[in-house]
């Protein structure tokens, strides 16, 4: 059956009106307690006593994720009531944990809660991350929380300079420093497999981030590599078997792991140019005499004046796989010399293999030729440039007067 | 040589300008190519000793980086090797074609150091206090001597571990691993000397003392003024006067467009080389 269709837009009105009066009164009971705080919250410039403004975005918040769920204002702001109004000035915060339970007990260990409780009301709290009014599913893109933003929403603090100065945050403007390094780079990156890269949370969790001397932390330095390891696996098992992996096992905590070398924040591609000159400095730190000897080779003076493709110290070592000369396995054992040399020098034998390339020209023990070589180059140095620096200061000043004395209507010399 | 003697011998060099060949040109030619491969082999080679300063990264990047850089120094060090390889085989035929081959290596005309040497340090030490009169030079003076000497000893210790760092895996067919750090103790070391030695004592004896400053351009033009060889050689020109062969040697002065290349060529090298010890004293300061 049809009506007649002079009637028809009519009807539509009239159904209209029916459904839109009982929606009304079904949604009456839950929609009043928020229009009534709307009454006040919902003007934009809603200030409070102290001037700081108290608005709250009605259609912002309909499309959180607590919006969505049609929670009420007094869900979280528990301590209110729609009978008694106009409410307390001072709130207590809302309540996450009387819903997320385990997150906000995971919270509480971390460094942001602990620095809250110490004072420092600038650490990050439940809103610092995920916002207020406006909270959004992390897998939703427009989150503060989404992996895509966390970079960003770590830098309001972690990246602020201000904020940085104000708070003492530790190792400064560590967002910055992700931002350029291989991590930072291919999040930001836009390849399919940006979310591949471990951005902030990736190392030091969310609800668990914690202080790097708090044991339990993942990023503990005894707890790095494991967790570094999590994603570089074959690395990891390298790095496990190698002399600074065993040192570590053994208990020695100055042994390096991988922060040591690669830098926490500014961790470069290992085929970047930059940082294969630099990560020579990295060894050096520890290995003092061998990076001096080795300042003193061909291979050191042209990697100090920024240019690769001669030995560094990983060419000869390996890098993670790294083992003293003693043993066997090592790149620079006995048996392994020739072949490691031979990795850059095609024609290498076992004479070439014997160069010293640390040798100490101050070890007299150690390097008696290389000794009295230096000795026997700086006293031809020392001996010719006395000599001939006397006898050029001498002739100086005598042709100098010799000169004057000429002048003078002399001549002679 | 009285002070009388001597003030004729300037006014009457003053008036004819009469010159006297001192090198053939083909030691012109191996003096210039030892200098310009030297400063070569100095600019490219000093950075490294000096890695870790500003001035050598912008100088081995002004030379395409240290590719560059070592090309060049190869380069360098191909043509002095064949110039001094040159130079030893010409004294060796000239002593074998010599009719007196023993007078060529002890006569006044050869660079081999003898007693009259010894004499001449004793002797300018001396004037030097004004405790006796300048010592009578005869063709080549014993500084002058050691700057050769310097050079030739310089081509066998830099040239030779210089040739070993080059090619490591064809002399290590028969020399052991640590001759090759011998040679590059030996090669850095040795090049200082030779940088320092020609930079300021050579720069002072040939060019920077008050009688030649700012130069001498003996080297690049083979002749010298009738009074200098007088005054500076005395016994090299009475011998040529006696000999009568002093007008055999007679040249035709240098034309303005020679002595202004060989000025400029003076300047290029004195000025690169008094920059590079600049620098250096530079570095070892700061």
């Amino acid at each position: 059956m049809q009506a007649p269709s002079s009637l028809r837009p009519l009807v539509i009105a009239a159904m209209a009106a029916v459904l839109l009066t009982v929606s009304m009164a079904v949604e009456a009971a839950d929609a009043a307690p928020n229009d009534t705080c709307l009454m006040c919250h919902g003007d934009p410039g809603a200030k409070s006593d102290a001037g700081k403004s108290i608005a709250v975005d009605a259609k912002k918040f309909g499309t959180s994720v607590h919006g969505q769920m049609n929670f009420k204002c007094t869900d979280c702001h528990s301590d209110v009531s729609a009978d008694k109004l106009p409410h307390e000035a001072k709130l207590k915060p809302a309540n996450c944990g009387a819903c997320h339970e385990a997150a906000v007990t995971a919270y509480q260990s971390t460094a942001h809660a602990k620095a809250r409780a110490g004072g420092n009301m600038v650490a990050a709290t439940c809103s610092d991350c995920h916002g207020s009014h406006d909270i959004l599913k992390s897998s939703d893109p427009a989150s503060r929380t989404n992996i895509a933003k966390r970079e960003a929403t770590c830098g309001t603090c972690h990246g602020n300079e201000a904020v940085i100065q104000k708070a003492k945050l530790p190792g400064g403007n560590i967002v910055a420093q992700y931002h350029d390094s291989i991590h930072g780079r291919k999040t930001n990156g836009g390849t399919p497999d940006a979310a591949k890269a471990p951005t902030c949370t990736g190392c030091h969790g969310a609800h668990s981030i914690r202080s790097k001397g708090d044991a339990t932390s993942r990023v503990n330095r005894d707890n790095i590599a494991q967790m570094c390891g999590s994603c570089h696996q074959q690395v990891y098992s390298r790095f496990s078997a190698s002399q600074h992996g065993q040192m570590r096992q053994a208990g020695n905590s100055a042994a390096p792991t991988c922060i040591d070398c690669h830098s926490a924040h500014r961790i470069q591609p290992h085929g970047s140019p930059q940082w294969q000159v630099d990560v020579i400095n990295e060894c050096g730190n520890c290995h003092q005499d061998f990076i001096t000897s080795y300042r003193d080779t061909y291979h050191g003076q042209v990697t100090k004046l920024g240019y690769t493709r001669v030995a560094t110290c990983n060419s000869c070592h390996g890098a993670h796989e790294v083992l003293p000369a003693s043993n066997p396995k090592s790149m620079v054992s006995p048996e392994n010399r020739v072949n490691t040399c031979r990795s850059c020098h095609p024609g290498a034998n076992a004479n070439f293999a014997a160069y010293e390339p640390h040798g100490n020209p101050h070890d007299r023990a150690g390097n008696p030729i290389l000794y009295y070589t230096r000795l026997f180059m700086q006293l031809l140095l020392a001996g010719v440039f006395t000599f001939f620096g006397i006898h050029t200061l001498l002739w100086l000043i005598r042709s100098l007067k010799d000169v004057d004395s000429r002048r003078g209507g002399g001549g002679s010399h | 040589m009285s002070s009388s003697t001597m003030s004729a011998a300037h006014a009457m060099a003053a008036a004819p300008g009469r010159y006297y060949r001192r090198f053939a040109p083909i030691e012109l030619v191996t003096h210039a190519l030892v200098m310009l491969t030297f400063i070569g082999l100095a600019l490219t080679g000093t950075p490294l000793l000096f890695a870790d300063h500003d001035w050598a990264h912008t100088l081995v990047a002004l030379m395409g980086g240290f590719r560059g850089a070592a090309l060049i120094h190869r380069v360098c060090a191909t043509i002095m090797t064949i110039v001094f390889v040159g130079h030893v085989l010409r004294v060796f035929v000239r002593a074998f074609l010599a009719e007196d081959w023993l007078a060529y290596f002890w006569g006044p005309y050869s660079l081999v150091p003898n007693l009259k040497d010894g004499q001449d340090i004793v002797g300018m030490f001396k004037w030097f206090f004004g405790k006796g009169p300048r010592p009578q030079f005869d063709r080549y003076t014993y500084w002058e001597k050691f700057d050769y000497w310097a050079v030739f000893w310089g081509m066998f210790i830099i040239g030779g571990s210089g040739f070993m760092l080059w090619f490591p895996t064809f002399f290590s067919e028969f020399l052991p691993g640590w001759v090759f750090n011998v040679a590059t103790i030996v090669h850095g070391e040795e090049a200082l000397l030779a940088v320092g030695f020609i930079f300021t004592i050579h720069f002072f004896n040939g060019h920077l003392r008050p009688e030649k400053f700012p130069m001498d351009i003996v080297a690049f033009t083979g002749r010298l003024p009738e009074h200098e060889l007088k005054d500076e050689r005395p016994l090299e020109y009475q011998r040529l006067v006696g000999a009568g062969r002093l007008q055999s040697l007679e040249a035709p002065a240098p034309t303005s467009q020679t002595v202004l290349f060989s000025k400029l060529l003076g300047t290029f090298g004195l000025a690169l080389g008094v920059i590079t010890i600049l620098v250096i004293i530079y570095s070892a300061v700061v």
